[in-house]
């Protein structure tokens, strides 16, 4: 049963999730653009929102590319220039760094979603949802780190690796990887997975626009003819 | 060169009494939903005061509009394309909520419904965002009414600059003005330069600025660099809305809104044609005085063979063409002189002018000896004064600011000698520089004001434009709802409470219920 399970979060959930995630993001974009925003609270309640967001959104941008550089990378990319062990003690290092990051801008944005009374009364509720979500997966990330300085090997690190990496390429037995780890890997990963799934529910949209296409406009001016 | 045609509007100052009918029309039409009670598209000030929002004129506090870099190059204010990113999280020039006015209503059903008691039961003033009860408002579009508020606040409007202001909080000195405000058009606007989601544009064929509200992903920027402060964030919907123009009605050659129900008829449309090649040049001439005369140099004569000529090659239609020469903005700004654009000096080449208002004469003449200029008083001892309003429409530059001011006075002078005492004097018309027919002209659109000859709006082509959404069959289903709505709303006040992509937390306040949707 428990390998039944197993098999079924880290071998068939990763699909569904993901699947879940893309079509869901195009139906919304296709059938409801005019919810695909930011939804910015700013001109209802500032304060805090300086160093809280920016430090939540700088904390959680490099933490995600952190993830997927990290698992996404095969082995003998990096085997050349460093082991397996000094990869997971930078992953640890930057990890516990940005997390922290995250970590307080994330107290700061829950104290102002819980406690203000303009945000609070605007806050729908995937808002709130999505935020106390993203705030156990941190907790359950920043958990890691200590689980994984019991042993500086690196071996479960590539067990993960090679886990993301069975499953985007479509290889069979990925789950197998996972079985033997310790709970708050397997934790941290439903509960990501759980976000992709959720993804296209919520505000975490917003993030599939970020405008690095504002630095390639020629000029500053848009002109649209008509027609 | 290449030549496109605008739809410009000019306020008439000296004719404007203040009496909110603009804003009224307009919030009627465009901002009766939840999320921008907040907003006026169409606001009118009392002058000297710091507006709504608090203190928009402050370029130093708010950062709208342009600069030059040391290069000389043209910058949005609030930074670079890479400062603006950086920025994103969390936007360190944006005005919060109470720099505009809480949004309020008042508790109308606790009237009807209120148990026996002593006291006759009151509406209290209730949040539209939290539903508390608030015990008075703070602020609001209209706040400095009449001069409302001590002298100290108002006087720090920002148009007092390089001006010894304590005199005018004197009761014998004291002056003022009404400032109706909507969005510029601007030929160089910023607003769409610091969009990052490129979702603000600027409409090809009559120069309207518009934002995609499905293109809009809210990321706030364009609120900071309009210097004007009319792009407003809808904390509901979470996009940004502004002024429209009432581009369905330009379209289909009616007024705007706010121009068709003005009963001062200060307000006048027409179309301006411009080389749209050498925005960014007279954007960046290097004296803010400069500008203005710069702007001027943009419009073109739609008498000239030659514009006409290059116009149609451009693809102006006929029709606008002929619209432009008989356009009242074209006659008031460029012919007469006596239209110019609101603060010049944010370099956004605004396309809303405004006549500067006579004012009476100061007391030397109630004493008896009237300062003459020639045949005309002085116009440097109206009571306001002269580099107020230059401050506010040239950038600080008072000679065009006085020529405009005696040329009104002249018309009045020139008129009352022909219509009371019998007399046409040529020494008035000398003295301002134009001929009978000119002054004549001047008269009957300014004091006449006849409708057709303030509205010359050649119909859009709809061989070109397609239906618009005010359209026979959209605007019947709409009307008497809720007004104006987007995409997947639901006829009224939002989106239907079961939609998977989220929903609105509001809905609209303006039947006096000032609470969430269950």
């Amino acid at each position: 049963m428990a390998e039944y399970i197993n098999t079924f979060l880290f071998g068939v959930y990763p699909y569904i999730a993901v699947s879940v995630m893309i079509i869901g993001s195009v139906l919304r974009y296709d059938q409801n653009p005019y919810s695909w925003k930011s939804d910015s609270s700013q001109l209802l309640h500032s304060k805090g929102l300086r160093l809280g967001s920016n430090l939540f959104h700088i904390g959680i941008i490099l933490l995600f590319f952190g993830h997927l550089l990290g698992l996404l990378t095969p082995h003998w990319v990096y085997e050349p220039f460093i082991t397996a062990g000094q990869k997971q003690v930078l992953a640890m290092t930057a990890g516990g760094i940005f997390g922290l990051m995250c970590l307080v801008g994330m107290v700061i944005l829950i104290w102002r979603r819980t406690t203000q009374d303009r945000v609070r009364a605007t806050t729908k509720f995937m808002d709130m949802a999505i935020l106390l979500i993203l705030f156990v997966q941190l907790i359950l990330g920043l958990m890691t780190i200590p689980e994984s300085a019991k042993h500086l090997d690196g071996s479960s690190m590539v067990a993960l690796a090679e886990w993301s990496q069975h499953i985007v390429t479509f290889r069979p037995g990925a789950a197998d990887f996972i079985l033997p780890q310790a709970l708050v890997f397997k934790l941290h990963i439903v509960l990501g997975l759980t976000i992709f799934l959720l993804f296209p529910f919520t505000r975490l949209v917003h993030m599939i626009s970020a405008p690095l296409k504002f630095l390639l406009r020629s000029g500053y001016q848009i002109v649209r003819k008509r027609g | 060169m290449t030549i496109r045609a605008q739809i410009g509007m000019v306020l008439n100052l000296d004719k404007c009494i203040g009496c909110h009918t603009c804003s009224v029309t307009c919030k009627n039409v465009w901002t009766s939903r939840a999320g921008v009670e907040y907003a006026w598209f169409n606001n009118v000030e009392s002058k000297p005061g710091i507006g709504y929002p608090r203190n928009w004129e402050d370029q130093s506090e708010w950062k709208g509009g342009w600069e030059l870099t040391k290069a000389g190059k043209l910058r949005p204010k609030i930074g670079s394309k890479m400062g603006i990113l950086a920025n994103i999280f969390a936007n360190p020039d944006m005005p919060l909520i109470d720099d505009y006015y809480e949004p309020f209503t008042y508790e109308y059903d606790h009237l009807q419904t209120a148990k026996e008691s002593k006291t006759v039961p009151t509406a209290r003033m209730k949040s539209a965002i939290t539903g508390k009860v608030k015990e008075k408002p703070e602020w609001g579009m209209n706040w400095e009414e009449i001069l409302g508020g001590e002298f100290e606040k108002r006087s720090q409007d920002h148009n007092f600059k390089d001006i010894e202001k304590q005199i005018y909080g004197e009761f014998e000195n004291t002056f003022m003005m009404y400032l109706p405000r909507l969005c510029e058009h601007c030929l160089n606007p910023s607003c769409v330069a610091s969009c990052p989601s490129g979702a603000i544009y600027k409409r090809e064929e009559d120069g309207i600025v518009l934002i995609d509200q499905d293109k809009c992903r809210g990321w706030r920027m364009c609120v900071s660099g309009c210097p004007y402060k009319k792009i407003y964030f809808n904390w509901q919907s979470g996009k940004s809305e502004k002024c429209t123009f009432c581009y369905p009605r330009i379209e289909a050659g009616e007024p705007t809104i706010c121009s068709e129900t003005c009963v001062g008829r200060i307000r006048y449309l027409g179309v301006l044609l411009y080389d749209s090649d050498q925005i960014e040049q007279a954007a960046s001439v290097k004296d803010e005085q400069d500008l203005y005369q710069s702007q001027c140099d943009l419009f073109l004569d739609p008498n000239d063979p030659d514009v006409i000529a290059r116009a149609k090659a451009d693809g102006v239609p006929d029709s606008w063409i002929t619209g432009a020469q008989n356009s009242p903005v074209y006659k008031m700004a460029m012919q007469w002189k006596i239209a110019f654009p609101l603060h010049p000096e944010y370099r956004t080449l605004p396309m809303v002018w405004y006549v500067p208002p006579l004012s009476p004469i100061q007391s030397a003449a109630e004493a008896g000896h009237l300062d003459q200029d020639g045949m005309l008083p002085d116009v440097r001892s109206l009571r306001i004064p002269n580099q107020y309003l230059a401050n506010m429409l040239t950038a600080g530059d008072e000679a065009p600011i006085i020529s405009a001011l005696e040329r009104m006075m002249a018309m009045r002078l020139y008129m009352r000698g022909k219509t009371v005492d019998g007399v046409e004097d040529p020494k008035i018309l000398a003295q301002v520089g134009m001929s009978k027919n000119e002054m004549e002209d001047m008269y009957q659109l300014m004091a006449i004001a006849n409708y057709e000859d303030r509205f010359v709006i050649p119909t859009n082509h709809r061989e070109y434009a397609g239906d618009g959404p005010f359209d026979q069959e959209i605007a019947f289903s709409a009307r008497s709802e809720c007004g104006f709505s987007f995409g997947n709303d639901s006829p009224c006040g939002g989106q239907d409470s079961t939609n998977l992509f989220g929903s609105q937390t509001h809905s609209n306040t303006l039947s006096g219920t000032p609470r969430r949707k269950s």
